[in-house]
Order: C-alpha cells, then structure tokens, then sequence
C-alpha cells in the first residue's frame, strides 16, 4: 500500500464554461497550497480534483490513473477522494459517527463501525460519537469532516479554506494537529486557502492562483524569495515594487546596476538583462535597512538612499512607514517594531537613509509588457 | 350526513397523495438543481394550477379528457371506460390541480440542502441513489410532509375542478365539497352545516398532526438544511 503511486497530477487550460489555466503538482506524503483571493478559481480547482466539475480541457491523473481529460470524467464516486469542504459539509441528521461510517458504506456494519470509532479517536473525538454536528463545536465539526475524508484511506485529501470558519485559537489547535497528522499520511493533501501565513506555515509546496490562473509554483522559501511577477509579488503582500532601467552591466565586479529616478542600485549580475531595459524588481521588508543600523554591520555599503519619512501609521507593536526617495515619488513601506521607530527617533517629515540589501533585490523575470501612463 | 361522500373524499386524498407525491418529489429534486433554458416555464407551468379558476382548469380537463378527444380515447381503450364523470377521471383532475402544492414545498427543501452537503455525499462514493435515500429525503423530509398535508387538505376542499370533470354522481364523482353544495341548493342547510364542521374539524386536525410531526422531525441540527414546514 505504501508503495501506490499517488502523485497528483493537474493541468487545466480552458476558456469555458468558464476561463481556468491552472497547473498543480502535488507527491504523495506532501502538502500543497493552492493560494489566491477569493475569485481566483482555487475552489473550483479543488472542486475538478475531487470529481465534482468537469475538466473541459486538460487533465487531471491520480498516479497512473487518468481521472479526467477533455473526453474522460471518473465520477467523484468512483475517485476516492478525501474532501473536507469550507463548512464541512457534514450530514445535520446523523451523528459525528455516522457521518464517518457514510465514507465507509462499503464494508460489512461492524467493521465501518469499529473503523470510525478509531478515526474519531484519532482526531480526538472518542467520547463524542453520538453528538450531532450541531452539538459540536466548529473545531470539532472540521475534526469529524477530517476524519471521514480520511476514513477510507483517500487517493488524495482535499482541504477547502478548512481553517477560515473557526476562531483564531481553535485555528492555532488545528494547525498542530494537521501538521501531526499529515507526517502519518502518504497521499497527497491540497490545501485552498487565501491566508499565505497559513500555506507557508503548513505547505511543502505553494500554487499561487489570480484571477483563474496559475501564476507561479514551488517551494514557499523559493516563491517568497522569488515571485516571477508583479501579481505573483503583490500576491506575496510584497509592496515595494519598482520599475528601473538597467544602466550598466558590469562584469569585471559581478554588478549589474539599475537607475531608480537618478539613484543608483547594485544587485548581484543579471547577465540576461540587456543595458537600456525597463525592468521591474522587488525587494522584500526584510532587505530594507536604516543606514543608522547598518553603519555597525562591517560590509561596504551601497544602494544607500536618502529618504523622507512622510507618513507614520501604529498597527499595534508595528509601525508603518512610508518613505518617500528624495526627488522622486518612489515611496518604500515597510513596516518595523513601534521599539525601533522609537529608537531612531522617526516621526514624519524627517529625513534619513535606508539601504537596499544588493541579494534581496529580485528583478522579475516576467516582465509587463506596456503600462498604461 | 353524507358519509358516502365524505369517505370518497377520504379515498380521493388518499390516492392523490400516493400516486402524485412519489412523482412530484423526483419533478421536485431534479428541478432544484437542474440548470437548463425554459426552467423558468417549466416552473411556471407546474404553478398554473395556483392561480388559474378551478373551473377553467376544469374545463381544459373536461374537454382534453373526454371521450372524443385523442387522450380521452386512449384512456377508454385502457381501462374500457371513460374517464370523465368517472373516479379514474377525478383522481387525474386532481393529481394535476394538486401539483404546484406538492413539487413546490419539496423542490424548495431541496434547495435548501447546501451544495457542500451533496458534494461531500458524493466524495464519500454514495451513489445518487444511496445519497437521495439516506441523505436528501431525511434532509427534505419535512418539506415532503407540507407536500403531503397541502395536497390531501387540497384534494378534500377542491369543488370546481371536481364539478367540471367529474360532475355530481353519489358514490362516483359527490365529493363531500359538492355534497355541501348540493344540500344548500336543496335547502338542507342542517346537512350542509353538519358536513362542513366535520370537514372543518378534520383539516384543523390534520394540520395540526402534521405541524407537530414537522417540529418534532426538525430536531436541533436539522434546521439548517430543511426549514420548509406547516
């Protein structure tokens, strides 16, 4: 058993009945996050894996089963899929028991029976059995759902947004408990979420989805580090986003240097960039530093900007910052603790200096082809 | 008192419901997910009933139903005789009046079953089958017993389309409704009074075992997924 190929194949690119161009990959033993703003067509996505819209275009494969293409469609029935949906879809009329002993309906009674009872303990719910769903928690009710996805052993467990109906510390519970969970199951699980904290938090891999399409995929360092484009970024909650024309190769010192509005920046040699290109980079909160902190770090310093704090706003601990490049109306965010604006002495109108850390410059490698203005 | 009447009432309800709400209820759950052009006409059609007068719809069923006409003749070969003026003939009449109060409550409870609840039974390899007899029907149930009660208290207070079709034949046809009329017409108004308390107090009973029954099949949990009752 533990030997069944389970991989997850997905490749979608249709226009109707309505538009979908989606790629996802998902081993067996992984999690995958499929990540987007509602709208995206994530839930659909996840709704075609299990069986329950038709792939017009494209192909879904199970291992070495073919489970849909443009002429073939296995039934949701005949898939066997683990399917926790948003609000769990749990059966009102039959207690948390029963609800896991409908995904074992193919065995004799005592075995679905005694089946059940050990998923329940397993997800925690022993002594709850003969509860309806609506004498359980919202914690709980996801509980019964997870446990009669994977009462019968699914080819591949699908997750949909399965943390956004319950409170901030039930979610923190849940989280746990997936993560146990998961190390002990060797198919494929694909999560839906919007929340990127929660797929970075708990996904081996993450599927980046907008507006119906799949943007970009890979492991959530690499993605974060990485986003191939300005929606991927923005997706990513990456707000410094600039555009730049590239002014010199220069290969004697590794450097390739971009103009931002007249300020000069050096990130490590893009060879592929072609001097006099208009290009589009990001860089991280991380990778922004006052010079005031970096002064004590031995490294030489370039890409240091002077800066004009124009706005100043307390979210709780945090500050954000928003910092106007001096001459221009490139504005940097980012957001620091309420500790350090303190330390600093910030406060709006002041000038200062940031530096732009050279390796947590990303240049896009898709980049727009015209903007409009 | 005219138990003759009263009893063919009974009887009229009590086929009506039997051979109307198992195919109202397959009308019902197909129309509640069915997307398709003319939903909206096919709808419409089922509800004509509702608001057209009885005796229009009396008339329809008195001219399309006779013997001259091409189903008229094709029911006389079938069961060699006539339908109109006939039970046979007041049991279709009645089936057909009674559709919008029997497709309308269960296609609504139907409805009402959230998606991911159909999805999940699905993914938990239930046959449609399996899923409409230990999933939907438990979840609809109550819309059924409004089906149910609506149609039989219909079946029993209908006169017009019962005049049309099946005119005032004792034993036959004389509905306790038409029974009511008649006895007015005559002056009984003794006989009239007494038939109408009795019909009166039977339709509050009714109505009041199916409303309990429908709160007491509306347990905590179950509310969600079927609202529709008495």
């Amino acid at each position: 058993m533990s030997s069944r190929n389970l991989d997850l194949a997905v490749q979608v690119r249709q226009k109707a009945p309505f538009a979908l161009d989606a790629e996802l990959k998902c081993r067996a033993g992984e999690l995958t996050a499929l990540v987007g703003p509602s709208g995206s067509g994530k839930s659909t996505l996840l709704r075609m894996i299990a069986g329950l819209v038709r792939v017009q275009q494209g192909h879904i494969r199970s291992g070495d089963l073919l489970w849909a293409d443009g002429q073939r469609h296995v039934t949701a029935q005949q898939r066997r899929v683990g399917y926790v949906p948003q609000h769990y879809g749990l059966f009102p009329h039959m207690h948390a028991l029963g609800n896991v002993e409908t995904a074992l309906h193919h065995l004799p009674a005592s075995e679905r029976s005694r089946i059940a009872h050990e998923w329940l303990e397993r997800v925690h719910l022993g002594g709850l059995a003969k509860r309806r769903p609506a004498e359980l928690s919202g914690g709980q009710q996801q509980r019964v759902a997870l446990a009669r996805a994977l009462a019968a052993s699914p080819r591949v467990l699908l997750l949909d947004e399965p943390f956004s109906a319950v409170d901030a510390a039930t979610r923190e519970k849940l989280y746990t408990e997936i993560v146990e969970l998961r190390s002990e199951l060797a198919m494929p699980v694909v999560l839906v979420t919007h929340d990127l904290q929660e797929a970075l938090m708990l996904a081996d891999r993450i599927t980046l989805q907008s507006q119906g399409r799949t943007l970009q995929s890979g492991e959530p360092k690499q993605v974060m580090a990485h986003p191939v484009s300005e929606d991927a970024a923005m997706l990513l909650g990456l707000r410094n986003i600039f555009e730049s024309v590239v002014v010199e190769q220069d290969g004697a010192n590794a450097i390739t240097a971009l103009d931002l509005t007249g300020h000069r920046i050096e990130i490590p040699r893009q060879p592929h960039l072609r001097q006099g290109e208009r290009v589009s980079w990001v860089i991280a909160d991380a990778g922004i530093r006052f010079r005031a902190i970096s002064r004590k770090e031995i490294a030489p310093q370039k890409n240091r900007l002077p800066v004009t704090v124009v706005k100043m706003l307390t979210l709780g601990d945090q500050v954000r910052l928003f910092l106007q490049l001096a001459d221009t109306g490139a504005i940097f965010r980012i957001d620091v603790t309420a500790r350090l604006a303190e330390e600093l002495a910030l406060a709006t109108g002041i000038r200062t200096e940031v530096v732009l850390r050279a390796e947590d410059i990303h240049v896009f490698e898709q980049q727009m082809t015209e903007k409009p203005g | 008192m005219d138990w003759v009447a009263f009893w063919l009432s009974v009887k009229l309800g009590i086929f009506t419901v039997l051979l109307l709400l198992p195919l109202a209820m397959f009308t019902a759950r197909w129309l509640s997910t069915a997307q398709f052009p003319g939903k909206s006409l096919l709808e419409a059609s089922l509800a004509v009933p509702l608001v057209l007068p009885p005796t229009v719809v009396g008339y329809y069923l008195l001219v399309g139903l006779s013997n001259d006409s091409f189903i008229g003749r094709w029911l006389v070969d079938l069961t060699g005789h006539g339908v109109v003026f006939h039970f046979s003939g007041l049991l279709i009449a009645s089936m057909i009046v009674n559709i919008p109060f029997a497709v309308q409550p269960m296609q609504r409870a139907f409805e009402a079953i959230p998606q991911e609840i159909r999805d999940a039974a699905a993914c938990c390899g239930m046959s449609r089958w399996r899923q409409l007899l230990t999933v939907e029907i438990p979840l609809a149930w109550p819309g059924m017993l409004t089906a149910l009660v609506l149609t039989f208290a219909h079946t029993l207070g209908e006169f017009g389309v019962v005049l049309m079709v099946g005119g005032n034949l004792p034993g036959e046809t004389r509905t306790i409704a038409i029974s009511i009329y008649d006895r007015v017409q005559a002056f009984d108004l003794e006989a009239a009074g007494q038939m109408s308390l009795i019909l009166l107090i039977f339709s509050v009973v009714v109505l009041a075992i199916a409303n309990s029954l429908s709160r007491r099949l509306l347990k905590p949990g179950m509310r969600k997924a079927g609202r529709s009752h008495v």
